[in-house]
């Protein structure tokens, strides 16, 4: 139950001309669930690292219910970190792996085994105490690994890549577990992963971070709708960029005249680049279009199942446009079309 | 074809402890005999005499619980020399350990300039040989003070001893995973229960390697207690190359057999961290 400020943080280190983390702020309410999303060497785990005090700061504050922990040694702080690798202690069983940190706070071994009980039933794994690590499947060793965490009651719990190291049939009862028991006990969580799907259904929040600097912190839907800039789009899957000139109310371009209703038009510089989700875009063989609509030829046609992917060819202008699969129109490979990017789905941002 | 290959290759492994082994049997036949020379297969007559004369055991008529308490009480040389030779051992197993430990663990889980150098410096007192150093560590030791002391002993012996310890626990520390000493202080450890319950369990077994290899290598140094010591510190060595000088078969087979079972003792309870399967020893390859 706690709400955590990063502040300016900035982290240096030796051989890199950048620096890890730059000046990078977020705000987490209470009970929050954010993603630090990017690639890898972006400087999410050293976030992490300088939250637990494995790293210290070279500068700015973390603040838990607005006092630093700068501080606190490690072991106080009560921010507990469930790692990828899940570290249960092998020469432990899981009864003990889970009472670790209630028997560091020396508390008394009923009150530890009762609560021990209690965490392994909230994670649906109330018959293992007795075993040994070695011996549990990755995604029970991970639930011991998140009972083990939440027991200690922390004020933030910190998890790095929880669904990476699953296969795709566990990722989703996962997931749910994660958030249904993050829900349940109120505990403001943070994660971070290189895997926007993971983020997308996961996170609260997402804060995307590139090379040190924190491009994004917003809702997962905005990431989709209206990313910051092509390289944020492009991490989320975005692969239609059309560069634009700022007229007064239009835009122009290499495949003719573009509108748009965004309402921040005026901060957008003179020159702009567009996007627009595949499945955003309407194709059709007559023109049935009253604005942004532009004559094209269908390069090829993949068929993927629910749904399928046409490429566009718009005066050497690729555009990729995806649409459901049930009560397709008969469009082929050579075909000539007529494409709308409609204004409201258009996004135009700064490069 | 195969099969008789593999037959032959048990075989000449069951040859080849025997061959370790003979010597230790004819050490055991000669230490409970009297006269036995050449041509006699085997001996004469057995006889307790080597003991008595170590003033081990009691002549007879006297070989009462009493009679034991009474000879042992006057201190015999080999019984000064067995003690010796244990608390140098134990000193110094425990101190190369305590020096060895945070230089392997840095050996062991980073990778910096010159690694390779560092480690080829630290074994070189295995390829040294060590009269080649002795010497000028026996000038420098008279100067200090340390010669023919029970500290300078010990430190002399910790020479060729930091290259095993170093070794086998760096071979330790590149298996290990520091993280779960950052997980353990996440979930509350301070920085001494990590170390107590989550570290030295995980390295144990190549401190007990370690510690054997410390221990055997201290126990069976000749040359640097003799020069070190300077006559002043009696250790089991000394004596059995004393004795054996002497030409006394008996009496030598004696004290050897002394010399070499605390060693047999040791092996045998820590063998099966020595194996190849344990994880002490499959950590070199990483280094």
């Amino acid at each position: 139950m706690t709400e955590v400020n990063i502040v300016n943080l900035i982290k240096n280190f030796s051989g890199m001309t950048r620096p890890a983390v730059d000046n990078i702020s977020i705000n987490i309410q209470n009970g929050e669930l954010i993603a630090l999303l990017g690639p890898s060497g972006c400087g999410k785990t050293t976030i992490l690292k300088m939250i637990t005090g494995l790293l210290t700061p070279d500068n700015g504050d973390i603040l838990l219910d607005n006092q630093s922990i700068l501080s606190v040694p490690t072991e106080k702080r009560n921010v507990v970190m469930v790692f990828q690798n899940y570290l249960l202690f092998p020469y432990m069983n899981v009864n003990e792996n889970v009472g670790f940190s209630l028997k560091m706070k020396g508390d008394d071994p009923k009150v530890i085994n009762k609560r021990v009980q209690e965490m392994l039933e909230l994670v649906k794994l109330p018959d293992i105490g007795e075993r040994r690590p070695k011996q549990l499947s990755g995604g029970q060793q991970q639930r011991v690994a998140l009972a083990r965490a939440l027991i200690a009651n922390p004020r933030l719990l910190l998890l790095d890549e929880p669904l990476s190291n699953l296969d795709a049939h566990l990722r989703d009862e996962m997931r749910e577990l994660i958030t249904s028991i993050q829900k349940k006990l109120g505990v403001t969580c943070m994660f971070v992963t290189h895997d926007q799907e993971e983020a997308v259904l996961l996170a609260d929040k997402i804060a995307l971070i590139f090379d040190g600097k924190l491009q994004n912190f917003a809702e997962p839907k905005e990431f989709y709708e209206k990313p910051i800039n092509v390289s944020a789009a492009k991490f989320f899957g975005g692969v239609n960029f059309i560069e634009l000139n700022k007229n007064t109310n239009y835009f122009d371009s290499s495949i003719g005249k573009i509108i748009s209703n965004q309402k921040n038009v005026d901060e957008l510089h003179s020159k702009c680049i567009a996007t627009i989700r595949p499945e955003n875009i309407k194709i059709s063989r007559e023109n049935i279009y009253q604005d942004n609509f532009f004559k094209g030829k269908i390069k090829s046609v993949i068929f993927s199942g629910t749904h399928t992917r046409y490429k566009i060819v718009i005066n050497n202008l690729n555009l990729e446009c995806s649409l459901q699969s049930l009560g397709i129109q008969n469009i082929n490979k050579e075909d000539e079309v007529f494409v709308n990017l409609p204004k409201d789905k258009i996004w135009i941002m700064n490069d | 074809m195969n099969q008789n290959l593999k037959k032959i290759n048990i075989y000449s492994i069951y040859l080849g402890a025997f061959i370790l082994v003979l010597p230790i049997i004819a050490f055991f036949i000669n230490a409970f005999s009297f006269r036995w020379f050449y041509p006699q297969l085997i001996p004469k007559e057995l006889s307790m005499q080597a003991w008595v004369r170590l003033k081990l055991i009691p002549r007879e008529g006297s070989r009462t619980l009493e009679g034991f308490l009474d000879l042992w009480a006057t201190n015999p040389t080999v019984i000064k020399a067995l003690i010796n030779s244990l608390t140098i051992g134990f000193v110094v197993t425990i101190v190369s350990i305590i020096i060895a430990l945070p230089a392997a663990r840095v050996l062991g889980l980073f990778n910096f300039k010159f690694k390779k150098l560092i480690i080829f410096l630290m074994v070189s007192p295995t390829i040294l040989p060590p009269i080649a150093f002795v010497l000028g560590l026996n000038i420098n030791f008279i100067s200090l003070g340390f010669s023919g002391s029970f500290f300078g002993v010990c430190l002399v012996h910790l020479v060729p001893i930091m290259p095993y310890v170093v070794l086998t626990l760096t071979g330790i520390f590149a298996n290990y995973n520091p993280d779960f000493e950052y997980q353990a202080r996440t979930l509350g450890a301070n920085k001494f229960k990590t170390f107590y319950l989550i570290t030295l369990p995980a390295i144990a077994p190549g401190m007990v390697v370690a510690a054997l290899f410390a221990f055997l290598v201290s126990w069976s140094q000749y040359l640097l207690t003799f020069l070190i010591g300077a006559g002043k510190i009696m250790t089991l060595p000394l004596l059995v190359f004393s004795t054996a000088s002497s030409g006394n078969p008996a009496l030598t087979a004696a004290i050897s057999i002394i010399f070499i079972f605390p060693a047999i003792l040791i092996l045998f309870f820590t063998s099966k961290f020595v194996s190849g399967e344990s994880s002490a020893t499959s950590g070199f390859g990483k280094i």
